[in-house]
């Protein structure tokens, strides 16, 4: 292989490397305790004179480097005026060579702080020592982290750790590691055999590590003189970028799935105000707003009072976002809107105003800023399918959500007697009133659920979105696009409705931006409406005619 | 007869005249106070940024006041509410302007709403300070800039992204919201890294709706894009649209050291509402963070902190300073500093004595209003978000910049330097 491709990979890590070398022969004749050299770089050099020394710490293979390189990671890696390395934490500080326990600590510490590219060194320091960690778990992150930061410098190390590794999987990234390495050797059988081994790969990096064998130089010959070699990365990459291209489209239908569980949660309790009440609740974006604001007090709550179980405040907002908005909702039933019953116009005008009323009052009471709702740790991060792909927790969590509210109201309406009056009072509200139904407070009742679900809607859109006062305005449209859409008075309607717009919408986006991707979803929706007023699920029957 | 008609004559003569004298007297014993505009939304989506602006403006004017106020009168505050209403922004000019009469008026932070009150005060000539980061390409008689032009934001950042302490970036995604800032703002960027030599596949640029909230497809491209080399992110998303994409990014596992994010409108007061420990390491650029040691800045941080308990804003013990509430602190205080130095608050005075005009600012340089371009000279700084929600400052200038209003990445602007 010519010596331009083996640049070509080297050029990131060149000059750090060859720091690198340098300095493992300083280091290893030194005893690390007596390298003051080293510290004195560490704590007051610059960028590259720190990178260095994190380098040369890990060459000592002195017990103490792992120690100071997680201190410095964390943050709690001071130095004194005097320039004596300490780690302070909250057991105190210990000095950071000796590991001794230094009482009391020192006055005028100042801690190191990292930058991006000191980060990434610690990291990589870090994953170096970490190969050889006794814990399975911490050789496979160690594992996951070098895997796009093959340079040649690593082949010893990771050989070695090769050998000793028992874990299956974590022998399947040493091995590709080992091979996105060997891709320069100069022996066209190992560089086979490592193409080989890449082209199992799920790493969307290894095609970039494969293309230069694709590629020609200036004077049109090909990088890679080898043919059978180069047939033999045209295959690889055709696997691997089909494989990426898959998981690709499954990125695509969990994104819209998540999206329309978004928009299922901020329709769903539109469906029964506006469905099935048909009252135009303007206000119900507010409602949305009330339930993430509770979640957010309910946060602070818990931060109060429970701060060891800060995890489990999402369980207790749950119940209490419900509540608060039902309560809110009712409230507004039996003021406003009962008395507007069959005037659509005043009822939005009226519930238009309400809406600015609460925005102005939570803005008064919380301040215009957004107000922050953290996901709880089991929210945070997500689960890695493909390399390209990673399902994030938050949106598994909503969509199994949205299920759970789904069925709740599924069940609320057709298995308990509420559901039944509730049903029948918007069928035909002079019969079920004949027949000793009690409709005003069925109105109340039901107008709370809506409400409430809302409430519920707004808790969930609180871990992924904004809290603050504008908060509902921006899923008011949504919400009356999925109900429009999927046909008024129609749970199932307003499931596909919502599903189909998130999906739709996810699949658009790649092809013409989110920008357009919007517009179009409108202009679809207004010719649909127009071909089909009714939504994708009409009402059949008498009830209609109401 | 005559006497006494002489007599009642002259009294009534005499009267007037103390009268007049006393009426003369009394208007100069406690004079008309000076009259101070400030255009800033207080509902709606800008709310979130434009309230605390409007806050520090009141601050500064009962700072001034409590040192005497200005050529011996009082300064006092009209403070109206565009409500984030881009033409009710002109009526609302107009009416502080005409009606009100207001000698300066301090407001506005989206360019959108600048464009729109900017023929207000060129009408009825009248001054208006602005004191947010924008995208350059104007320039008005009637307005001063007192945030920061593109070569004072937006081009040092990306030299630092594309230096090695930056993390030597190949390629990038310019990312904004879709209005005229952030579309002329990567204009620029898009002409200066051509300049550097990136080529056009290493550019991707992205626009999102107002308000957008789902990032999921956004940030899996941005994943894709980076697999073909070290790429950095270049956010001009505006608002509160940043929450979001910031959470997206942190739950996809995107992490600083590999793909940095560098945002031009996230500031300790967006970071408030963020969670920020998934966010450590990303940047911002600005000419002043409220991290920046100096007695001046533990001053203003203060005086503040102080400020705000007393007029109890919404939680106070938490309240943070800012680059455009810096910028519009400053803007006032020049403005005293050259109503002191014309004696007059006649706008063509302010507007000459302005010119030249120094003041030592928070950020720790002293801030010069150039002669000639009514900007600011800064200092630009970038910072790395801290598990706190503040700003750790990796990279500076050794001193403030001149101003280029007029971006020389932009075809056709060779000629337009000055006013």
């Amino acid at each position: 292989m010519s010596s331009k491709i083996i640049l070509k990979f080297l050029l990131r890590f060149f000059v750090f490397y060859l720091f690198l070398f340098s300095a493992v022969v300083h280091a290893l004749e030194a005893d690390l305790s007596k390298n003051t050299d080293l510290f004195k770089r560490l704590a007051t050099g610059e960028s590259d004179d720190k990178i260095i020394a994190i380098h040369s710490l890990v060459a000592t293979e002195h017990p103490a480097a792992l120690l100071i390189l997680q201190a410095l990671k964390n943050g709690e890696l001071s130095v004194t005026p005097k320039g004596v390395l300490l780690i302070v934490n909250d057991k105190g500080a210990l000095d950071a060579l000796t590991q001794q326990m230094i009482n009391p600590a020192p006055e005028n510490l100042e801690a190191l702080m990292l930058n991006n590219r000191l980060r990434g060194a610690v990291d990589t320091a870090l994953a170096i020592l970490n190969l050889q960690s006794g814990d399975k778990a911490v050789r496979l992150v160690a594992a996951n982290e070098l895997l796009d930061k093959a340079v040649p410098e690593l082949l010893p190390g990771i050989q070695k750790a090769l050998l000793k590794e028992t874990d299956k999987e974590i022998k399947t990234l040493l091995g590709l590691l080992e091979a996105s390495i060997q891709l320069g050797s100069v022996d066209t059988e190992i560089r086979l055999k490592a193409i080989s081994v890449l082209a199992e790969s799920e790493q969307s990096s290894t095609s970039l590590l494969l293309q230069p064998f694709m590629e020609k130089n200036s004077e049109g010959q090909f990088l890679e003189s080898d043919e059978s070699v180069r047939t033999a990365a045209k295959v690889a990459l055709l696997r691997i970028n089909e494989r990426l291209v898959r998981m690709e489209y499954v990125g695509r239908l969990f994104s819209g799935i998540s999206l329309g569980s978004i928009l299922l949660l901020a329709a769903l309790g539109l469906a029964i105000t506006y469905g099935l009440m048909g009252v135009i609740n303007m206000a119900h974006g507010e409602l949305l707003m009330i339930g993430a604001y509770t979640t957010f007090m309910v946060q602070t709550f818990f931060r109060q009072y429970f701060p060891s179980n800060i995890d489990g405040y999402l369980l207790a907002a749950v119940p209490a976002s419900f509540i608060v908005a039902a309560l809110v909702g009712m409230a507004l039933e039996r003021s406003v809107i009962r008395h507007l019953y069959g005037r659509p116009l005043e009822t939005l005008l009226a519930t238009w105003g309400i809406s600015l009323l609460l925005i102005q009052g939570i803005r008064t009471v919380f301040g215009a800023q957004n107000v922050e709702v953290s996901n709880p740790s089991w929210m945070s991060g997500g689960y890695q399918v493909a390399s390209n792909l990673i399902l994030t927790y938050n949106r598994i969590v909503i969509i199994f959500f949205a299920l759970f509210v789904l069925l709740l109201v599924w069940l609320l309406l057709n298995k308990t007697r509420l559901g039944l009056f509730v049903r029948a009072v918007t069928q035909n509200r002079k019969m079920a009133d004949c027949l000793g139904v009690p409709t005003r407070n069925i109105d109340t009742w039901t107008f709370g659920l809506g409400s409430g679900i809302a409430g519920l809607g707004g808790c969930a859109l609180s871990q992924i979105g904004n809290v603050g006062p504008d908060l509902g305005q921006s899923y008011i449209v949504d919400s009356f696009m999925v109900v429009v859409l999927g046909g008024v008075g129609q749970l199932a309607g307003t499931v596909s409705g919502a599903l189909g717009l998130g999906i739709v919408n996810k699949f658009l986006e790649p092809l013409s931006g989110p920008v357009m991707a919007k517009i179009l979803i409108l202009v679809f929706i207004i010719i649909f409406i127009q071909r089909r007023p009714q939504g994708l699920f009409a009402l059949k029957g008498r009830v209609v005619e109401h | 007869m005559q006497r006494r008609h002489f007599l009642k004559k002259s009294i009534v003569i005499a009267s007037l005249a103390a009268m007049g004298a006393m009426s003369g007297l009394a208007f100069a014993g406690d004079k008309d106070p000076i009259k101070v505009g400030i255009l800033h939304s207080l509902s709606g989506t800008m709310a979130i940024s434009e309230t605390s602006l409007k806050d520090v403006a009141l601050m500064t004017i009962a700072e001034i006041n409590a040192k005497g106020g200005l050529l011996g009168r009082k300064l006092e505050a009209v403070v109206v509410d565009p409500a984030s209403n881009w033409p009710l922004f002109a009526e609302k000019a107009r009416q502080l302007v005409s009606k009100d009469k207001v000698d300066v008026t301090f407001g506005c932070w989206t360019s959108v709403s600048r464009k729109s009150v900017l023929p207000v005060y060129e009408e009825l000539n009248s001054l208006l300070f602005y004191p947010v980061q924008y995208e350059g390409e104007e320039l008005s008689q009637n307005v001063f800039y007192t945030g920061a032009a593109p070569n004072q934001q937006a081009i040092p950042a990306v030299e630092y992204l594309m230096s090695k302490d930056g993390g030597s970036a190949k390629r990038f995604v310019l990312l904004g919201t879709d209005y005229v800032y952030p579309r002329t703002t990567n204009k620029i960027l898009r002409a200066f890294l051509k300049s550097k030599g990136v080529a056009e596949k290493d550019i991707d640029e992205v626009y999102t709706p107002f308000g957008h909230s789902d990032y999921q497809t956004i940030v899996a491209n941005i994943k894709k894009f980076a697999a073909g080399g070290k790429t950095a992110v270049i956010s001009t998303i505006n608002g509160d649209s940043n929450v979001p994409f910031y959470k997206e990014l942190g739950n996809a596992g995107l992490k600083a050291k590999d793909v940095p994010v560098i945002a031009f409108s996230v500031g300790e007061e967006e970071l408030r509402g963020i969670d920020t420990k998934p966010l450590v390491g990303h940047l911002a650029a600005w000419n002043y963070f409220m991290s920046v040691k100096n007695p001046t800045n533990t001053a203003f941080i203060k005086q503040w902190k102080e400020y705000a308990k007393k007029a109890k804003l919404p939680n106070a013990d938490k309240v943070v300073t800012n680059d455009p509430m810096e910028a519009t602190y400053v803007g006032i205080h020049m403005w005293a500093q050259a109503v002191e130095k014309a004696k007059s608050t006649d706008v063509t005075k302010v507007r000459a004595a302005m010119a030249g005009q120094t003041f030592k600012s928070p950020s720790g340089f002293t801030l010069k209003m150039d002669e000639t371009n009514h900007h600011l000279h800064k200092p630009v700084m970038i910072g790395e978000v801290q598990g706190d929600g503040q700003f750790q400052i990796v990279w500076k200038t050794g001193g403030p910049l001149r101003a280029q209003p007029w971006s020389p990445y932009i075809v056709g602007n060779e000629k337009k330097q000055g006013l």
